[in-house]
């Protein structure tokens, strides 16, 4: 009888349609997002998140139209991020039916941004999108991380772990935290850096990038701290299902939602 | 026979497609009114009263819209009474939220924050806001708990929670770092901090048994 840890499946959509491919036994159309949204929901997953990864504004209508038909089916909790700009793309996708908003570059482009944001709709639906690579360890030797954009490539001298503090400062609700380093690698979350941002916050920390088993789940809450862990290829490929990987969570003694 | 109708007071704060969409999914031919107009919510059938943020804005503006009015009518009237999250904080005494808002005082309680350093029984840390699935304990029998288990997990997001005064309204109790009222009942009114329109299978059974409901407390 307590909160229990989330999961979370991410799907990476470009111009309405899940890329990173998608591919579960028994779907053909393995690249509709709205079919992908209601198949993890019906395994139980926690909440979806929705990355839009698409580039032009006439594709982003395409987007706002996804997400209100995932919205009008599922209901659990819907996360979207990507091109969140300013204040009217945060009330377009909640009109569209998103709970919550990821917010990555704009807020570093514009800290002020996030406060603004979340004056406007709340906390409860701003999420702080956060892309961070280890990099030299500062003077006293301790480890450094560093926010990177344009997909990891490029560096802003930013420290992770103080722009997290900032960013809850400023109203986020959430911490969406991806390890540049461990992203597709499958070799596990980065759980030093995961538990360093969740011990200094308040608000919850989901962690992302690496996921190659269910025993990196297991170890993002245990030794990362982290209170969701979200992940893609293991669940679009069909290694796993949402219901394997909250068992198995759950036989290693954390609070899951079965 | 005429539709029976809904009513989900919109006064601005926050998204309200979810709950008119898992509305229209649990309800067959229900009419769904989203609206801040007087006659169109007194007249439906039944009342969603949601919230989200914080409590002083949503208390600006329902006390602006003169919903609390509104809503205090239609509970007076005995029309079956849905406040979901800071629907329910609102129909409170009194908020500490933003240095302290005084609320409806429709039910008699305070609404408390769960702290900057909540931990845990065993010293953990807890993150605020409360937020994800937590079970609910069904404290007492009520039509909204229809083919519900006990103990089902519904989904909250939210860093402040009711203490009613009158234990016996007491409908859920949930466990974040400490016991709190996450369902409150009183005749016509039922009250929940989680959000069913979020909470999947069994926020949908809540929904459909609510839009059941004559608004009768006993089952």
């Amino acid at each position: 009888m307590a909160l229990a840890k989330r999961i979370i499946p991410c799907l990476d959509v470009d111009n309405g349609r899940v890329v990173k491919g998608v591919n579960f036994v028994d779907i053909r159309d393995a690249g509709d997002p709205v079919e992908i949204a209601r198949r993890y929901n019906d395994q139980g997953a926690d909440e979806i998140t929705f990355l839009d990864i698409t580039a032009t504004h006439e594709e982003r209508d395409t987007t706002v139209h996804t997400v209100e038909q995932i919205a009008s089916e599922v209901f659990i909790p819907l996360t979207v991020g990507g091109g969140i700009r300013e204040l009217k793309d945060i009330r377009n996708m909640l009109n569209a039916g998103a709970d919550k908003v990821g917010i990555n570059s704009a807020a570093i482009k514009n800290p002020e941004f996030v406060k603004a944001a979340a004056d406007k709709f709340g906390s409860q639906c701003i999420v702080i999108a956060i892309d961070a690579k280890q990099v030299e360890p500062n003077a006293d030797g301790t480890p450094r991380w560093e926010i990177f954009t344009h997909g990891g490539r490029r560096a802003t001298g930013i420290d992770a772990i103080e722009w997290a503090v900032r960013m809850v400062n400023y109203g986020a609700g959430e911490i969406l935290l991806t390890s540049m380093d461990r992203d597709g690698t499958k070799n596990g979350f980065d759980n030093d850096l995961t538990s360093r941002i969740s011990k200094a916050v308040q608000v919850p920390v989901i962690a992302s990038g690496g996921v190659g088993n269910l025993d990196h789940l297991v170890e993002g809450v245990t030794k990362g701290l982290a209170d969701a862990v979200l992940a893609a290829s293991i669940f679009h490929f069909g290694e796993y299902t949402v219901p394997e990987a909250k068992k198995y969570m759950a036989e290693h003694g954390i609070e899951m939602r079965l | 026979m005429t539709t029976p109708s809904v009513a989900v007071i919109d006064y601005g704060m926050g998204n309200l497609h979810s709950v008119a969409s898992a509305l229209a999914k649990v309800g067959g031919d229900v009419e769904i009114r989203v609206t801040d107009e007087r006659a169109q919510i007194i007249s439906a059938d039944r009342i969603i009263f949601p919230g989200v943020g914080a409590i002083r804005d949503c208390m600006g503006e329902i006390r602006r819209l003169k919903l609390d009015e509104v809503v205090n009518h239609c509970i007076d009237a005995g029309k079956p009474v849905l406040a979901v999250c800071v629907g329910m904080q609102a129909l409170m005494t009194r908020s500490e939220e933003n240095g302290g808002v005084d609320c409806f005082d429709t039910i008699a309680g305070q609404v408390r924050f769960f702290g900057e350093n909540h931990k845990d029984a065993d010293g953990n840390k807890l993150k605020v806001p409360h937020m994800g699935w937590n079970n609910v304990v069904q404290k007492k029998a009520h039509p909204l708990w229809k083919d519900i288990a006990d103990g089902s997990r519904f989904y909250f997001v939210h860093s402040y929670f009711v203490q009613a005064e009158d234990e016996s309204l007491v409908t859920g109790t949930s466990d974040y770092g400490r016991e709190f009222h996450s369902v409150l009942s009183r005749d016509n009114v039922f009250a929940a901090q989680f959000h069913p329109e979020k909470s999947g299978e069994a926020g949908l059974q809540l929904l459909k048994n609510f839009l059941d409901w004559d608004g009768k407390p006993s089952p």
